[in-house]
């Protein structure tokens, strides 16, 4: 069945009209970034992000972005294949409170534990370290990771599990050998969720940090923003160069992106 | 709950050990940590006073705080009633047509949910500036009294704030809708338009009906991200003018880290808590009465 002409016109300008609307901010932030320098450096095009580069220190930003991100992915992730193992195929009393009690922090927002969390990490002196910036988020990924891995692990075969445990394999060689390997899909969507929500976070590093070698990405864009006033350009490319490695991997595996965030609040 | 699968195993424990660990130190532990600071009053530098409830009565009775949840509100219009509405709208329309490109579609207005909102905030901050491109285009079409700087104004701050939760927060909600839409077995619409249903008696008849789950969702994801409106309030307005932008989540981080009121601040943290089981629980509960 075929719409007539004049529906299927309006249906196209509604795709356009909201496209635009979602994209002209990115758009106009790019595009300032690429047009000549109106801060007075003479800079322009691609330039423009080796000056921002340059007076904003995103390099030292992004270093410390990747360090955290990288190692909160790794870490999160790891821990969470084990939990969600742990719920997901086998029985232990407890079980289901225990994996209530993981639910809670998916709910549970930074607001109500950053306070705390920067009182006692001072106490420790371990404020304005690294780890005062990571080990808080490792927590929170572990919460929805944990919850995401027992749904995969619950809904993979049991015949598999039951297949290598006749062949002799002990439960840690049936979970990295036999469970893990056609994982991926699944593996890969809770990586980049827990890359994206790690480098795109500003309340733990804003509250954890204050020496400028171990501010974020996101931290040193807002610093930057308060501080250089001169014009629009060189922000705007600090903005994209802050912006842009989660696009990109969002470029690449948008399904995983989309997949996560939809199923992943579905399932709640 | 089903049993889940597998014989029962001891060694399960020690899987849960490690994400337990971590769990419980850095996310449960402080949410303890934060009930107890909310019943003193401390400047997190000298001695804290034990004052019971009062932070908690506060939340009701400190204009301030009465005001920053009132924005809250404001903003939940913002970022969870009109993109519902939106893509409500959108997605039947887009669903019923069967347009080509809609995946690049998807792909696209999804795009603002990926991008950190700090980058959001730059962006937007420029576009409301009293040089920037939005009163340009007011000015364009001859509605120069309307141009203001838009985030330095009492009245206008908060609903700019809250347009740019409607721009990101439409996209999830019109794929998510999408994606439900997609579920509707074809013979659905083709039995309701037999009886004789038009196209909006199709839509609630057919359509509304479908989806509430994934309404549900959507609901709960945008009412919570309004809760939580940090970076882009942090970074666009501090709050202002006067406090007309200021919204729980900033009044965490300003009293604690700021004016110096740490229990009132792990209050509002708390009562935020409290505030996003209920409406997490409360949605959930009312989407499976639905479909049950």
């Amino acid at each position: 069945m075929r719409a007539p002409a004049a529906e299927r016109f309006g249906n196209y300008l509604l795709l356009i009209v909201f496209g635009c609307f979602a994209l002209a901010p990115i758009v106009s932030i790019v595009v300032a970034a690429l047009g000549p320098d109106d801060g007075g450096s003479g800079s322009s095009g691609l330039g423009n992000f080796g000056k921002a580069w340059e007076i904003g220190h995103f390099g030292t930003y992004l270093r410390m972005s990747l360090l955290v991100s990288v190692s909160v992915v790794v870490a999160s992730v790891l821990l969470s294949i084990l939990s969600g193992y742990a719920f997901g195929t086998m029985r232990f009393r407890g079980a289901g409170v225990l994996f209530y009690l993981f639910l809670l922090g998916i709910m549970m927002p930074t607001e109500a534990i950053v306070v705390p969390l920067y009182f006692d990490l001072r106490t420790l002196g371990l404020t304005d370290t690294y780890w005062a910036v990571a080990l808080p988020q490792v927590a929170q990924s572990v919460a929805f990771g944990t919850f995401w891995m027992r749904a995969y692990f619950r809904s993979s075969s049991r015949s598999l599990v039951e297949a290598a445990r006749l062949d002799g394999a002990g439960h840690w060689r049936t979970l990295w050998q036999v469970l893990v390997p056609p994982a991926r899909p699944a593996l890969v969507t809770l990586i980049v969720l827990v890359f994206m929500w790690t480098w795109n976070e500003f309340l733990i590093p804003l509250v954890m940090v204050t020496s400028e070698s171990l501010r974020t990405a996101p931290l040193g864009l807002a610093f930057f923003s308060g501080q250089y006033t001169s014009g629009f350009t060189l922000l705007a490319a600090g903005a994209v160069i802050v912006g842009l490695p989660v696009v990109l991997v969002y470029a690449f595996l948008q399904r995983h992106f989309i997949a996560g965030m939809l199923e992943g609040a579905v399932r709640e | 709950m089903s049993s889940p699968p597998g014989e029962p195993r001891k060694i399960g424990y020690l899987y849960l050990l490690p994400a337990l660990v971590v769990y419980g130190l850095f996310l449960l532990y402080p949410l303890g940590r934060a009930v107890h600071l909310s019943l003193f009053e401390w400047d997190g530098i000298s001695l804290g006073k034990f004052v019971g409830l009062s932070n908690y009565a506060d939340v009701v009775a400190d204009a301030g705080l009465r005001a920053a949840f009132g924005h809250a509100l404001v903003l939940i219009v913002f970022y969870s009633v009109l993109p519902v509405v939106i893509g409500l709208a959108l997605a039947s329309v887009l669903q019923r047509a069967r347009v080509r490109g809609l995946a690049f579609f998807r792909t696209v207005v999804f795009l603002p949910q990926v991008v950190a909102m700090v980058v959001v905030a730059v962006a937007w901050r420029h576009i409301y500036a009293p040089d920037g491109p939005l009163n340009d285009v007011l000015r364009a079409v001859g509605l120069d009294g309307l141009a203001r700087g838009w985030l330095g104004d009492y009245t206008f701050a908060l609903p700019a704030v809250g347009v740019i939760g409607t721009w990101f927060e439409t996209g999830l909600v019109t794929v998510l809708l999408l994606a439900g839409m997609a579920r509707i077995p074809r013979e659905r619409y083709e039995a309701a338009r037999l009886d004789g249903a038009g196209s909006v008696a199709e839509f609630f008849a057919v359509v509304l009906p479908a989806v509430r789950g994934e309404i549900a969702v959507a609901v709960t994801l945008t009412v919570i991200a309004a809760l939580r409106t940090f970076d882009l309030v942090y970074v666009t307005t501090s709050g202002g003018p006067g406090n007309s932008t200021s919204v729980p989540s900033y009044e965490v981080y300003h009293r604690a880290f700021e004016l110096g009121q740490v229990g009132s601040a792990a209050a509002i943290g708390v009562c935020l808590t409290v505030l996003i089981f209920v409406i997490t629980l409360g949605v959930n509960r009312i989407a499976d009465r639905g479909t049950a």
